[in-house]
């Protein structure tokens, strides 16, 4: 099974609530993989001590030119639609940064000129801890496309277990390329003017992927009932409320998660995921 | 030589009041525009509530479409799609869809049309606060970086043709395409980070990629009473990478308070103690802006 964990807006506890529930179940004996998708800012490894990471770095396809063979065409340039080959002066010249990976100046180019190079979009990174087994990947700094990096961390589910994917804020191709294909969502939000507006957009979201979901309403207590009034219209059901707590707080500041400062939820966690799991 | 200056927030990780911070500076500064380029999960006109005055179509990018009654499902347009975008049924999926056009160019039949998508719309706007350019980009959408150079720019030209000396930029989470899109060619950056590990570790990742750009960075914290150990970490890593520290904001609940009165802190109670740290960053924060020297504009 492939549980994600979005919200629109960040820091409403995506990743607390991820390692929250992968820590309750690896109590309950559960073998999981936790998939952390916010590659830009991932933050899973941090709620593990003492782990042995294992490390591979993750490169894409970009063009290189063969100057000897390129005869100027600029077919390249006229089928490129990111603006990763300019013909400068009276060379071709190649933007790495804007390039896509989809090979469509070498599959026009009638001369062999395109030279197969790479770009490192990142790392991925993995290690195990009892029965979880964490994988996030790491998009190298300065590198602006995320999606082919969170791709890659998608690939890594294994159905065989199941599997925690913590997802990236926002709603766009980021948020996409994170939660597509996967069977059923968690959306964490927070009971304000902020948290609800950005609830919708992620609900619509959702919607168009045409996968189920819940919400969990982090930090309940504070604001409004905006949301509670929200869900209630729209009869989305929520799987949790989780109360604004200075010692939750203060144990995730340290790396800490909700059910190591309050024990009572490795239960809660716990029923949340049979009460998922009995649909599937 | 261009006439204002471009303040941008950004923090690296979510919620840790990029927003809220950005709405008690625009109420202080006197005069400036506000650009709002957290394009997919815009949320400071719930607190400046816009009035809109022109409403543009945001449109970038093309998506594939096969005329099914040209199509003879030669399959080589799947063949060629690094992107998993075409079905069995020879029917593209807009979501998965890059907009390469290389299905477009191998279609033996020019079966595949190639539209232009309308990815959003673009707005300025009218607050108690001054002229705001925001957005809103479609569900499911891309091209989020596009869309926050063109809000920058659009906002640009409306600072030079009426003398605003500053536009202030609430920016997007993370480090990716939007970040790098609201980062370049700025005037300064402040980022917020709040002191925990999460905080501390993605506001590293940020400033490096600030840094690269050879910006100058102000630092402040926020809720800085949550951990002061983490808190001092943050300050030492300011010290060490020689980043203007501006100050420290308390945990307070008149945050949330403002929110849900659609104010930001500083409007709703100027005493409270987040208002009070907020004045005292703004005022280094302005100080550290005058003595900025404009930049040329490069043509």
């Amino acid at each position: 099974m492939k549980i994600g964990i979005a919200s629109g807006k960040g820091g409403t506890g995506k990743t607390s609530v991820s390692c929250a529930l992968a820590k309750a179940l690896n109590i309950k004996n559960e073998k999981l993989n936790l998939l952390d998708c916010d590659v830009e800012e991932p933050n899973v490894h941090i709620f593990f001590d003492d782990k042995n990471v294992e490390s591979e770095k993750y490169s894409v396809f970009v063009p290189a030119i063969d100057k000897e063979k390129c005869t100027l065409c600029l077919k390249c340039e006229d089928i490129c639609q990111f603006n990763a080959i300019l013909n400068i002066g009276d060379e071709i010249s190649v933007f790495p940064e804007m390039c896509h990976s989809c090979k469509g100046c070498k599959i026009v180019c009638e001369d062999n000129a395109i030279l197969d190079s790479s770009k490192e979009l990142g790392e991925i990174k993995t290690f195990q801890k009892d029965n979880i087994k964490v994988i996030y990947g790491e998009l190298r700094i300065g590198e602006p496309m995320a999606p082919p990096l969170i791709d890659a961390i998608q690939k890594r589910i294994d159905s065989e277990f199941l599997n925690i994917i913590d997802a990236p804020p926002g709603t766009s191709c980021p948020v996409i390329s994170a939660v597509k294909n996967l069977d059923y969502v968690i959306l964490v939000t927070e009971p304000t003017p902020f948290g609800l507006n950005d609830l919708i957009l992620a609900v619509e979201t959702i919607k168009i992927l045409k996968i189920p979901f819940g919400i969990i309403i982090n930090r309940s207590d504070i604001g409004d009932d905006r949301v509670l009034k929200y869900a209630k219209k729209e009869n989305i059901e929520i799987l949790m409320e989780i109360p604004d707590d200075r010692i939750i707080a203060e144990n995730y500041s340290l790396g800490k998660t909700i059910v190591e400062a309050r024990p009572e939820f490795i239960e809660k966690f716990y029923e949340l995921y049979l009460n998922i799991k009995k649909r599937f | 030589m261009k006439n204002y200056k471009e303040l941008l927030i950004i923090s690296g990780k979510g919620g840790t009041g990029k927003t809220s911070l950005c709405a008690s500076f625009a109420h202080l500064f006197e005069k400036k525009l506000i650009v709002d380029a957290d394009v997919d999960a815009a949320d400071m006109h719930l607190l400046l509530k816009p009035k809109k005055l022109k409403k543009t179509e945001f449109k970038s990018g093309s998506v594939a479409v096969i005329d099914k009654n040209k199509c003879i499902a030669c399959g080589l347009c799947m063949e060629y799609c690094l992107f998993d975008a075409i079905s069995e049924d020879f029917v593209v999926d807009p979501i998965s869809c890059e907009g390469c056009k290389v299905c477009v160019e191998m279609c033996p039949e020019k079966a595949i049309d190639f539209e232009l998508q309308v990815c959003g719309d673009w707005f300025i706007s009218e607050t108690r606060m001054g002229k705001m350019f925001h957005a809103k980009l479609g569900i499911a959408k891309e091209n989020s970086g596009m869309l926050v150079s063109l809000l920058r720019k659009e906002a640009q030209k409306w600072a030079e043709e009426n003398d605003l000396p500053l536009i202030i930029t609430d920016g997007p989470p993370g480090i990716g395409c939007p970040v790098i899109a609201s980062i370049t060619g700025t005037d300064a950056i402040l980022i917020i980070t709040e002191p925990t590990k999460s905080g501390l570790h993605d506001m590293e990742r940020v400033y490096k990629l600030a840094k690269s750009f050879n910006i100058p960075v102000m630092l402040c914290i926020n809720k800085y009473d949550l951990n002061k150990d983490i808190t001092s970490e943050i300050k030492s890593f300011a010290e060490k990478e020689n980043i203007r520290f501006l100050g420290a904001i308390p945990y307070d609940r008149n945050v949330t308070k403002a929110m849900v009165k659609e104010k930001c802190v500083y409007e709703f109670d100027s005493n409270a103690p987040a208002s009070k740290a907020i004045y005292e960053i703004w005022q280094k924060a302005d100080t550290t802006i005058k003595s900025l020297k404009t930049k040329k504009i490069l043509s």
